[in-house]
């Protein structure tokens, strides 16, 4: 049976590893390419790369970095960060990208997503959604989808997105809670499990990891496919496989 | 110096097979390439692949790549992967239904949609991605150091049903139990990516670099 993967983020700006809190107050975090080489050490399930910055700066993603990157681990490579063409999306997937995430694209033309996955197959376009919770208390909860890295709110509602996201042809779905971003709180694990018993493709979780309980509770409470974390593993707080350890104690089906 | 070659068509991640096939590879030449002559000089072939069954194939053929793969099939070790793996059997129900190359009898079936619960009654998803194991289920070179129910990647929604069980070589569980890799003669294919599979992939890459058939 599939087991449940562990996801260590890398967001890149201007060739960085850097990690922010809530979409802001950035820090660096080191070299891409030796992060990921770490990490593949560690035997981590894939990685995701963002160039966080790209589509607030309406620039081309890092290809050389990309294809550095690539050319240094064995496992999956997903990578996002201003895709907006199906030139875009090929040029990724040559430069190494084994999956390409689309978000500010997909909100200014939803139809980009179909087009690209009917030309590179579904199971390489994810389609990343940023979500800010905009419910009051007592109010039944609603979540806001936001792009450009999390700078514009755009009105939509983040689960109904979801599901069109999907039938619009995404193979997986990145979900990130800008609530919990950075904040080691853990992940809005209504938001996770509103979206995945929504949708059917893999969703992996992501925006708030503190501790490995939290992983736990992305998969057991949330319902996700994957978990992903950025400042745990780049901080050194946990190894990869000291996550999989844990959750595999859990009960967990994890790849050691 | 010999040769191996990957036929590029145009869709898929070649950049990390190639870096692979160099690394278990050291004393061959790699040819990425969409030229069927330069390819049918080539010792062994790799046939890649991501993306829809359609394009696929009009891209083998708009390329004349369809009748180069069958013709060296006939003669060189051929490692399909993925969609490179599809394309082998007679036919594939992406796209509306699509004819493929016919090197085995059988065809291409997408997993239950909506997915049927799993042993574990969690909630299956397609495409089947991510991490599981392939059981071996007969002996094969391309196995050599492989050990059995080894961890590979796979990300894909559709999955060959050869026609023959003496095809398969290896199975994974997911909704049901499906042909992981198959093999005949000197062609060996695989649906996980073995590229993007660590230790266990690199020595399946390095079998089929190694293997005389």
């Amino acid at each position: 049976m599939l087991a449940k993967r562990i996801i260590p983020c890398l967001d890149i700006d201007r060739g960085r590893v850097v990690k922010g809190i809530k979409f802001g107050d950035v820090q660096d975090a080191g070299d891409p390419v030796e992060v990921a080489r770490r990490y593949d050490q560690q035997g981590a399930d894939e990685l995701v790369f963002l160039d966080i910055t790209a589509s607030a700066e309406a620039r081309p993603i890092l290809f050389q970095t990309v294809e550095q990157v690539a050319e240094q681990i064995y496992i999956p490579l997903t990578v996002g960060g201003g895709v907006r063409t199906c030139a875009d999306v090929r040029a990724l997937l040559s430069a190494g990208a084994d999956k390409v995430s689309i978000n500010t694209g997909a909100v200014e033309n939803p139809d980009f997503v179909t087009e690209a996955g009917d030309r590179y197959g579904v199971q390489g376009i994810v389609v990343a959604i940023d979500a800010k919770r905009v419910s009051k208390k007592k109010e039944n909860p609603r979540w806001e989808v936001f792009t450009h890295g999390g700078r514009k709110a755009t009105g939509i509602d983040a689960v109904e997105w979801a599901v069109k996201m999907v039938q619009k042809g995404a193979g997986e779905l990145l979900l990130t809670s800008m609530d919990r971003d950075g904040t080691k709180q853990g992940y809005d694990v209504e938001f996770l499990k509103a979206v995945t018993d929504a949708v059917p493709v893999p969703v992996v979780a992501s925006g708030g990891v503190g501790t490995l309980e939290h992983l736990y509770e992305g998969f057991a409470k949330g319902g996700a496919d994957a978990v992903l974390a950025a400042s745990i593993f780049h901080q050194g707080t946990f190894t990869v496989a000291e996550a999989k350890q844990f959750l595999a104690d859990k009960g967990v089906r994890v790849r050691i | 110096m010999t040769a191996i070659g990957v036929v590029d068509y145009g869709m898929g991640n070649l950049h990390s097979l190639g870096k692979a096939l160099e690394r278990v590879a050291p004393d061959q030449r790699i040819v990425v390439s969409y030229d069927p002559e330069e390819l049918l000089k080539c010792d062994r072939l790799v046939l890649p692949g991501v993306g829809g069954v359609r394009a696929c194939m009009n891209e083998l053929k708009r390329l004349e790549l369809n009748q180069m793969v069958t013709e060296a099939a006939g003669r060189v070790p051929l490692l399909g992967i993925c969609l490179g793996m599809q394309v082998l059997l007679e036919w594939s129900d992406e796209n509306n239904g699509v004819p493929a190359l016919g090197l085995f009898p059988g065809k291409v079936v997408r997993f239950p949609d909506p997915p049927a619960a799993g042993i574990d009654g969690q909630r299956l998803k397609v495409p089947h991605m991510g991490w599981n194991r392939i059981t071996q289920t007969r002996p094969h070179p391309i196995w050599a150091g492989v050990p059995d129910d080894s961890w590979f990647y796979f990300v894909h929604s559709y999955h060959a049903q050869p026609k023959y069980k003496k095809h398969t070589l290896g199975t994974a569980d997911y909704v049901h139990t499906f042909a992981a890799a198959i093999a005949r003669d000197n062609i060996v294919a695989f649906q996980c990516h073995p590229e993007k599979s660590q230790a266990v992939g690199m020595q399946v890459l390095a079998n089929f670099a190694n293997w005389s058939p």
